[in-house]
Protein backbone atom coordinates (compact mmCIF):
# COMPACT_ATOMS: atom_id res chain seq x y z
CA UNK A 1 0.00 0.00 0.00
CA UNK A 2 1.67 3.41 -1.00
CA UNK A 3 1.72 5.86 2.12
CA UNK A 4 0.83 9.36 2.70
CA UNK A 5 3.55 11.70 2.60
CA UNK A 6 4.89 13.98 5.63
CA UNK A 7 4.00 16.86 3.38
CA UNK A 8 0.73 15.56 2.39
CA UNK A 9 0.07 14.65 6.22
CA UNK A 10 0.79 18.44 7.12
CA UNK A 11 -1.49 20.20 4.51
CA UNK A 12 -4.19 17.48 5.94
CA UNK A 13 -3.66 18.96 8.80
CA UNK A 14 -3.87 22.71 7.81
CA UNK A 15 -7.66 21.85 5.44
CA UNK A 16 -5.67 21.66 2.09
CA UNK A 17 -5.19 18.43 1.74
CA UNK A 18 -5.89 16.30 -1.21
CA UNK A 19 -8.95 13.97 -2.36
CA UNK A 20 -8.96 10.42 -0.30
CA UNK A 21 -6.64 11.59 2.82
CA UNK A 22 -9.24 10.67 5.37
CA UNK A 23 -10.37 8.06 3.94
CA UNK A 24 -6.51 6.47 3.22
CA UNK A 25 -6.24 7.68 6.93
CA UNK A 26 -9.27 5.85 8.61
CA UNK A 27 -7.86 2.49 6.99
CA UNK A 28 -4.03 2.85 6.92
CA UNK A 29 -2.76 2.50 10.92
CA UNK A 30 0.71 3.72 10.02
CA UNK A 31 -0.78 7.14 8.24
CA UNK A 32 -2.67 7.59 11.29
CA UNK A 33 -0.09 7.22 13.71
CA UNK A 34 2.09 9.22 11.82
CA UNK A 35 -0.95 11.89 11.40
CA UNK A 36 -1.91 11.49 15.01
CA UNK A 37 2.05 12.55 15.95
CA UNK A 38 1.68 15.56 13.42
CA UNK A 39 -1.25 17.10 14.90
CA UNK A 40 -0.64 16.45 18.43
CA UNK A 41 2.79 18.55 17.71
CA UNK A 42 1.35 21.16 15.78
CA UNK A 43 -1.58 21.46 17.96
CA UNK A 44 0.95 22.10 20.86
CA UNK A 45 2.24 25.28 19.06
CA UNK A 46 0.81 28.32 20.37
CA UNK A 47 1.58 31.32 20.14
CA UNK A 48 1.51 34.19 23.10
CA UNK A 49 -1.50 36.60 22.49
CA UNK A 50 -0.02 39.66 21.25
CA UNK A 51 0.55 42.73 23.11
CA UNK A 52 -2.84 44.67 23.23
CA UNK A 53 -3.00 48.14 21.99
CA UNK A 54 -4.98 51.19 23.10
CA UNK A 55 -8.01 51.46 21.54
CA UNK A 56 -6.95 55.19 19.74
CA UNK A 57 -3.69 52.99 18.31
CA UNK A 58 -4.93 53.40 14.71
CA UNK A 59 -5.02 57.42 15.80
CA UNK A 60 -1.21 57.49 17.03
CA UNK A 61 0.02 55.61 14.46
CA UNK A 62 -1.94 57.94 12.03
CA UNK A 63 -0.24 61.36 13.98
CA UNK A 64 3.50 59.37 13.77
CA UNK A 65 2.96 59.28 10.56
CA UNK A 66 0.86 62.03 8.77
CA UNK A 67 3.95 64.50 7.95
CA UNK A 68 5.88 61.76 6.64
CA UNK A 69 3.08 61.05 4.05
CA UNK A 70 4.31 63.19 0.95
CA UNK A 71 1.50 65.50 -0.85
CA UNK A 72 0.06 64.47 -3.45
CA UNK A 73 -1.21 66.78 -6.39
CA UNK A 74 -5.06 67.79 -5.81
CA UNK A 75 -7.69 67.30 -8.61
CA UNK A 76 -10.10 70.30 -8.83
CA UNK A 77 -13.37 68.78 -8.05
CA UNK A 78 -15.50 70.38 -11.13
CA UNK A 79 -18.54 71.55 -9.03
CA UNK A 80 -15.87 73.57 -6.33
CA UNK A 81 -15.65 76.06 -8.96
CA UNK A 82 -16.90 79.19 -7.56
CA UNK A 83 -18.00 80.45 -10.54
CA UNK A 84 -20.19 77.78 -11.62
CA UNK A 85 -21.87 76.90 -8.02
CA UNK A 86 -24.66 79.01 -7.66
CA UNK A 87 -25.12 78.08 -11.52
CA UNK A 88 -25.27 74.78 -10.67
CA UNK A 89 -27.91 75.40 -7.27
CA UNK A 90 -29.89 77.30 -9.44
CA UNK A 91 -30.19 74.94 -11.62
CA UNK A 92 -30.66 72.05 -9.13
CA UNK A 93 -33.98 74.08 -7.92
CA UNK A 94 -35.21 74.05 -11.12
CA UNK A 95 -34.13 70.41 -11.90
CA UNK A 96 -35.39 68.86 -8.44
CA UNK A 97 -39.08 70.74 -9.31
CA UNK A 98 -38.80 69.20 -12.55
CA UNK A 99 -38.26 65.77 -10.65
CA UNK A 100 -40.94 65.24 -8.88
CA UNK A 101 -43.03 66.32 -11.55
CA UNK A 102 -41.69 63.99 -13.81
CA UNK A 103 -42.26 61.40 -11.12
CA UNK A 104 -45.71 62.21 -10.52
CA UNK A 105 -46.57 61.97 -14.11
CA UNK A 106 -44.68 59.02 -14.92
CA UNK A 107 -46.60 57.35 -12.11
CA UNK A 108 -50.31 57.79 -14.13
CA UNK A 109 -51.23 54.56 -15.83
CA UNK A 110 -51.78 56.35 -19.03
CA UNK A 111 -48.28 57.00 -19.52
CA UNK A 112 -47.87 54.15 -21.79
CA UNK A 113 -45.18 55.88 -23.93
CA UNK A 114 -42.85 57.32 -21.32
CA UNK A 115 -39.34 55.38 -20.83
CA UNK A 116 -40.56 54.23 -17.67
CA UNK A 117 -37.27 52.83 -16.21
CA UNK A 118 -35.49 55.84 -17.31
CA UNK A 119 -37.76 58.23 -15.65
CA UNK A 120 -37.57 56.56 -12.39
CA UNK A 121 -34.37 56.91 -12.39
CA UNK A 122 -34.44 60.84 -13.17
CA UNK A 123 -34.53 62.34 -9.72
CA UNK A 124 -31.94 60.31 -8.29
CA UNK A 125 -29.47 61.88 -11.30
CA UNK A 126 -31.33 65.21 -10.17
CA UNK A 127 -29.78 64.26 -6.55
CA UNK A 128 -26.30 63.39 -7.67
CA UNK A 129 -26.01 66.77 -9.65
CA UNK A 130 -27.94 68.32 -6.31
CA UNK A 131 -25.42 66.75 -4.01
CA UNK A 132 -22.41 67.02 -4.88
CA UNK A 133 -22.61 71.17 -4.97
CA UNK A 134 -24.61 70.87 -1.20
CA UNK A 135 -21.94 68.44 -0.10
CA UNK A 136 -18.55 70.49 -0.88
CA UNK A 137 -20.04 73.34 0.63
CA UNK A 138 -20.46 71.26 3.50
CA UNK A 139 -17.45 69.91 3.37
CA UNK A 140 -16.31 73.45 3.56
CA UNK A 141 -17.98 74.33 6.57
CA UNK A 142 -16.85 71.39 8.42
CA UNK A 143 -13.34 71.54 7.83
CA UNK A 144 -13.19 75.39 8.76
CA UNK A 145 -14.88 74.08 12.61
CA UNK A 146 -12.76 71.00 12.54
CA UNK A 147 -9.79 72.92 12.15
CA UNK A 148 -10.63 75.32 14.56
CA UNK A 149 -9.06 75.78 18.33
CA UNK A 150 -10.89 78.59 19.79
CA UNK A 151 -13.52 80.64 19.28
CA UNK A 152 -11.33 83.31 17.53
CA UNK A 153 -10.49 81.22 14.53
CA UNK A 154 -14.05 80.86 13.43
CA UNK A 155 -16.18 83.53 11.83
CA UNK A 156 -19.12 82.33 13.65
CA UNK A 157 -21.79 84.92 12.41
CA UNK A 158 -20.98 83.80 9.11
CA UNK A 159 -20.98 80.07 9.71
CA UNK A 160 -24.03 80.12 11.70
CA UNK A 161 -25.78 81.62 8.50
CA UNK A 162 -24.02 79.00 6.37
CA UNK A 163 -25.12 76.45 8.58
CA UNK A 164 -28.60 77.64 8.34
CA UNK A 165 -28.39 77.55 4.92
CA UNK A 166 -27.41 74.08 4.42
CA UNK A 167 -30.06 72.65 6.87
CA UNK A 168 -33.01 74.38 4.67
CA UNK A 169 -30.94 72.70 2.02
CA UNK A 170 -30.37 69.77 3.23
CA UNK A 171 -34.59 68.97 4.48
CA UNK A 172 -35.24 68.93 0.50
CA UNK A 173 -32.26 66.69 -0.61
CA UNK A 174 -33.29 64.72 2.67
CA UNK A 175 -37.13 64.46 1.29
CA UNK A 176 -35.19 63.65 -2.46
CA UNK A 177 -33.39 60.57 -1.18
CA UNK A 178 -36.17 59.16 0.57
CA UNK A 179 -38.45 59.57 -2.70
CA UNK A 180 -35.71 57.71 -4.86
CA UNK A 181 -35.18 54.90 -1.73
CA UNK A 182 -31.46 56.03 -1.19
CA UNK A 183 -31.25 54.86 2.65
CA UNK A 184 -27.56 55.71 2.71
CA UNK A 185 -27.83 59.45 1.57
CA UNK A 186 -30.65 59.76 3.72
CA UNK A 187 -28.60 58.53 6.32
CA UNK A 188 -25.69 60.70 5.91
CA UNK A 189 -27.46 63.96 5.50
CA UNK A 190 -29.27 63.33 8.77
CA UNK A 191 -25.97 63.13 10.64
CA UNK A 192 -24.87 66.56 8.88
CA UNK A 193 -28.19 67.88 9.75
CA UNK A 194 -27.80 67.11 13.52
CA UNK A 195 -23.91 68.79 13.06
CA UNK A 196 -25.41 71.70 10.89
CA UNK A 197 -28.46 72.37 13.56
CA UNK A 198 -25.40 72.26 16.87
CA UNK A 199 -23.77 75.22 14.64
CA UNK A 200 -26.43 76.85 13.76
CA UNK A 201 -27.68 77.40 17.48
CA UNK A 202 -23.94 78.15 18.37
CA UNK A 203 -23.83 81.26 20.49
CA UNK A 204 -21.76 83.97 19.49
CA UNK A 205 -19.99 84.15 22.21
CA UNK A 206 -19.41 80.66 22.73
CA UNK A 207 -16.52 79.34 24.67
CA UNK A 208 -13.40 77.26 23.50
CA UNK A 209 -14.81 73.92 25.00
CA UNK A 210 -18.45 74.55 22.76
CA UNK A 211 -15.94 75.04 19.91
CA UNK A 212 -14.25 71.44 20.81
CA UNK A 213 -17.80 70.08 21.65
CA UNK A 214 -18.75 70.60 17.44
CA UNK A 215 -15.33 69.23 16.92
CA UNK A 216 -15.94 66.13 18.89
CA UNK A 217 -19.44 66.10 16.75
CA UNK A 218 -17.91 66.35 13.38
CA UNK A 219 -15.07 63.90 14.34
CA UNK A 220 -16.71 60.82 16.32
CA UNK A 221 -19.04 60.00 13.58
CA UNK A 222 -16.36 60.46 10.76
CA UNK A 223 -18.59 62.77 9.11
CA UNK A 224 -16.51 64.69 7.15
CA UNK A 225 -14.65 61.34 6.32
CA UNK A 226 -18.59 60.14 4.90
CA UNK A 227 -18.92 63.50 3.26
CA UNK A 228 -15.81 63.33 0.99
CA UNK A 229 -16.58 59.59 0.39
CA UNK A 230 -20.19 60.54 -0.76
CA UNK A 231 -18.61 63.22 -3.01
CA UNK A 232 -16.39 60.30 -5.06
CA UNK A 233 -19.57 58.58 -5.53
CA UNK A 234 -21.41 62.11 -6.76
CA UNK A 235 -18.39 63.02 -8.74
CA UNK A 236 -18.72 59.64 -10.57
CA UNK A 237 -21.93 59.31 -11.34
CA UNK A 238 -21.98 62.58 -12.58
CA UNK A 239 -18.71 61.92 -15.11
CA UNK A 240 -20.08 58.78 -15.89
CA UNK A 241 -24.03 60.34 -16.36
CA UNK A 242 -24.95 56.79 -15.27
CA UNK A 243 -26.38 56.74 -11.28
CA UNK A 244 -24.71 54.01 -9.60
CA UNK A 245 -27.74 52.75 -8.00
CA UNK A 246 -30.97 52.36 -9.31
CA UNK A 247 -34.25 54.19 -8.13
CA UNK A 248 -35.71 51.77 -5.34
CA UNK A 249 -32.53 50.18 -4.76
CA UNK A 250 -32.21 49.94 -1.29
CA UNK A 251 -28.27 49.51 -1.28
CA UNK A 252 -26.67 52.53 0.95
CA UNK A 253 -24.12 54.67 -0.98
CA UNK A 254 -21.31 54.75 1.63
CA UNK B 1 -16.32 48.59 4.44
CA UNK B 2 -14.40 47.78 0.91
CA UNK B 3 -16.66 50.40 -0.25
CA UNK B 4 -15.51 53.02 2.29
CA UNK B 5 -11.75 51.85 1.41
CA UNK B 6 -12.10 52.06 -2.12
CA UNK B 7 -13.55 55.56 -1.60
CA UNK B 8 -10.63 56.48 0.32
CA UNK B 9 -7.91 55.34 -1.38
CA UNK B 10 -9.92 57.46 -4.54
CA UNK B 11 -10.05 60.62 -2.63
CA UNK B 12 -6.06 60.61 -1.53
CA UNK B 13 -4.96 59.54 -5.06
CA UNK B 14 -7.13 62.92 -6.00
CA UNK B 15 -4.99 65.22 -3.46
CA UNK B 16 -6.80 64.16 -0.31
CA UNK B 17 -4.17 63.16 1.72
CA UNK B 18 -5.99 63.33 5.23
CA UNK B 19 -8.27 60.65 3.48
CA UNK B 20 -5.67 57.77 4.25
CA UNK B 21 -6.24 58.65 8.31
CA UNK B 22 -9.39 56.37 7.97
CA UNK B 23 -7.21 53.01 6.71
CA UNK B 24 -4.93 54.03 8.84
CA UNK B 25 -7.23 53.64 12.05
CA UNK B 26 -8.95 50.52 10.70
CA UNK B 27 -6.22 48.49 10.08
CA UNK B 28 -3.35 49.11 12.51
CA UNK B 29 -4.40 46.80 15.45
CA UNK B 30 -4.46 44.37 12.73
CA UNK B 31 -1.33 44.57 11.42
CA UNK B 32 0.30 45.25 14.63
CA UNK B 33 -0.37 41.89 15.27
CA UNK B 34 0.44 40.50 12.01
CA UNK B 35 3.85 41.96 13.21
CA UNK B 36 4.19 41.01 16.13
CA UNK B 37 3.40 37.04 15.57
CA UNK B 38 6.23 36.98 12.97
CA UNK B 39 8.63 39.29 14.40
CA UNK B 40 7.88 38.51 17.78
CA UNK B 41 8.89 41.87 18.96
CA UNK B 42 6.52 44.37 20.19
CA UNK B 43 8.72 47.74 19.04
CA UNK B 44 9.32 46.35 15.64
CA UNK B 45 5.89 45.62 15.37
CA UNK B 46 4.99 48.80 15.73
CA UNK B 47 7.38 50.03 13.36
CA UNK B 48 6.36 47.89 10.82
CA UNK B 49 2.51 49.24 10.90
CA UNK B 50 3.87 52.06 10.16
CA UNK B 51 6.65 51.12 7.48
CA UNK B 52 3.61 49.44 6.10
CA UNK B 53 1.31 52.40 5.59
CA UNK B 54 4.20 54.72 3.97
CA UNK B 55 5.18 52.27 1.30
CA UNK B 56 1.02 51.77 0.93
CA UNK B 57 0.81 55.63 0.52
CA UNK B 58 3.90 55.80 -1.46
CA UNK B 59 2.58 52.77 -3.87
CA UNK B 60 -1.03 53.81 -3.56
CA UNK B 61 -1.21 54.48 -7.78
CA UNK B 62 0.04 50.59 -8.25
CA UNK B 63 -3.30 49.12 -5.62
CA UNK B 64 -5.14 48.13 -8.83
CA UNK B 65 -8.32 47.23 -7.00
CA UNK B 66 -8.20 43.75 -7.96
CA UNK B 67 -7.82 42.66 -4.21
CA UNK B 68 -9.70 44.47 -0.92
CA UNK B 69 -7.18 47.12 0.82
CA UNK B 70 -6.88 44.67 3.95
CA UNK B 71 -5.27 41.99 1.72
CA UNK B 72 -3.08 44.55 0.18
CA UNK B 73 -1.95 45.85 3.56
CA UNK B 74 -1.52 42.09 4.57
CA UNK B 75 0.86 41.39 2.05
CA UNK B 76 3.13 44.83 2.43
CA UNK B 77 3.35 44.11 6.30
CA UNK B 78 4.29 40.91 5.66
CA UNK B 79 6.90 41.90 3.59
CA UNK B 80 8.10 44.48 5.67
CA UNK B 81 8.30 41.86 8.48
CA UNK B 82 10.38 40.36 5.98
CA UNK B 83 12.69 42.68 5.26
CA UNK B 84 13.39 43.54 9.02
CA UNK B 85 13.48 39.56 9.85
CA UNK B 86 16.15 39.55 7.22
CA UNK B 87 17.90 42.60 8.45
CA UNK B 88 18.05 41.21 12.02
CA UNK B 89 20.36 38.14 10.59
CA UNK B 90 23.26 40.09 11.18
CA UNK B 91 22.32 39.76 14.80
CA UNK B 92 22.91 36.42 16.08
CA UNK B 93 21.06 36.40 19.41
CA UNK B 94 17.78 36.84 17.72
CA UNK B 95 18.23 34.68 14.92
CA UNK B 96 19.02 31.17 15.47
CA UNK B 97 21.51 29.15 12.63
CA UNK B 98 20.10 25.07 12.05
CA UNK B 99 19.43 23.21 15.03
CA UNK B 100 21.98 20.90 14.18
CA UNK B 101 24.55 23.44 14.64
CA UNK B 102 22.86 23.84 18.19
CA UNK B 103 24.17 21.41 21.18
CA UNK B 104 21.79 19.77 23.58
CA UNK B 105 18.08 18.98 23.31
CA UNK B 106 15.85 21.85 23.66
CA UNK B 107 15.57 20.99 27.45
CA UNK B 108 19.09 21.48 27.47
CA UNK B 109 19.08 25.00 25.44
CA UNK B 110 16.54 26.67 27.54
CA UNK B 111 16.03 26.08 30.97
CA UNK B 112 12.64 25.98 32.62
CA UNK B 113 12.27 28.97 35.13
CA UNK B 114 9.22 28.02 36.59
CA UNK B 115 10.53 23.80 37.74
CA UNK B 116 6.76 23.45 40.01
CA UNK B 117 4.22 22.20 39.68
CA UNK B 118 5.62 19.48 36.73
CA UNK B 119 2.90 21.04 33.82
CA UNK B 120 3.12 24.36 34.81
CA UNK B 121 7.16 23.20 34.02
CA UNK B 122 6.40 21.26 31.11
CA UNK B 123 4.48 24.42 29.55
CA UNK B 124 7.20 27.00 30.29
CA UNK B 125 9.34 24.37 28.72
CA UNK B 126 7.01 23.78 26.10
CA UNK B 127 6.75 27.71 25.22
CA UNK B 128 10.93 27.72 25.38
CA UNK B 129 10.80 24.92 23.09
CA UNK B 130 8.72 26.98 20.66
CA UNK B 131 10.32 30.17 20.61
CA UNK B 132 13.72 27.99 20.24
CA UNK B 133 12.41 26.31 17.49
CA UNK B 134 10.92 29.52 15.92
CA UNK B 135 14.58 30.79 15.83
CA UNK B 136 15.61 28.30 13.93
CA UNK B 137 13.93 28.95 10.99
CA UNK B 138 14.59 31.18 8.00
CA UNK B 139 12.97 34.64 7.69
CA UNK B 140 10.90 33.21 4.79
CA UNK B 141 10.26 29.78 7.01
CA UNK B 142 9.30 31.78 9.87
CA UNK B 143 6.97 34.20 7.99
CA UNK B 144 4.96 31.33 5.81
CA UNK B 145 4.76 29.30 9.24
CA UNK B 146 3.00 32.08 11.32
CA UNK B 147 1.01 32.68 8.03
CA UNK B 148 -0.04 29.48 7.81
CA UNK B 149 -0.26 27.85 11.61
CA UNK B 150 -1.38 31.35 13.20
CA UNK B 151 -3.46 33.57 10.80
CA UNK B 152 -4.53 30.65 8.84
CA UNK B 153 -3.89 31.85 5.54
CA UNK B 154 -3.88 29.69 2.47
CA UNK B 155 -1.31 28.55 0.93
CA UNK B 156 -1.88 30.41 -2.13
CA UNK B 157 -2.24 33.55 -0.09
CA UNK B 158 0.75 33.01 1.52
CA UNK B 159 2.55 32.67 -1.73
CA UNK B 160 0.98 36.24 -2.97
CA UNK B 161 2.01 37.79 0.35
CA UNK B 162 5.71 36.49 -0.24
CA UNK B 163 5.45 36.97 -3.88
CA UNK B 164 6.50 33.86 -4.66
CA UNK B 165 5.17 30.78 -6.55
CA UNK B 166 2.60 28.56 -5.13
CA UNK B 167 4.85 25.25 -4.71
CA UNK B 168 7.96 27.56 -2.77
CA UNK B 169 5.24 28.97 -0.21
CA UNK B 170 4.09 25.85 0.28
CA UNK B 171 7.57 23.99 0.79
CA UNK B 172 8.35 26.89 3.21
CA UNK B 173 5.77 25.58 4.99
CA UNK B 174 6.58 21.92 4.67
CA UNK B 175 10.34 22.54 5.78
CA UNK B 176 9.03 25.00 8.91
CA UNK B 177 7.20 21.98 10.27
CA UNK B 178 9.68 19.55 9.86
CA UNK B 179 12.19 21.68 11.58
CA UNK B 180 9.84 22.48 14.33
CA UNK B 181 8.61 18.63 14.73
CA UNK B 182 12.49 17.97 15.17
CA UNK B 183 13.09 20.55 17.39
CA UNK B 184 9.93 20.05 19.41
CA UNK B 185 10.21 16.25 19.32
CA UNK B 186 11.64 15.88 22.85
CA UNK B 187 9.46 18.41 24.70
CA UNK B 188 6.61 16.20 23.16
CA UNK B 189 6.61 14.08 26.32
CA UNK B 190 3.45 12.66 28.75
CA UNK B 191 2.61 14.85 31.25
CA UNK B 192 2.38 12.88 34.44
Amino acid sequence: MKHISQDELILHFYGEGGNGVPEHIARCSECRANFEQLSRTLSAIAFPEPPSRKEDYGAEVWSRIRHKLPERPRVIRWWSVPSRRWATAACVAVLIASAFVAGRYTNRPSARTLDTANNAQLPQKVLVVALGDYLDRSEMLLVEVAHANRPEDLDLNMQRRNATELIANNRLYRQTAQRVGDAGTDALLDQLERVLVELAHTPQGASAADIQQLRQEIESGGLLFKVRVAQVHMKAQAESGNPVRTAGDQSPIL
Amino acid sequence: MESLDAAAVALVRAGDRDAFRPIVERYSAMLFRLAYRITGNEADADDIVQETFLRAYRKLDSFDGRSSVSTWLFRIATNCSLDLLDRRKTQPQLLASDPEEREGTPEERVPSEQPNPERMAYSAEMQASIQAALQSLTSVERTAFVLRHIEGRSVQEIAAALNVRDGSARHSVFRAVEKMRRILAPAMRPVG
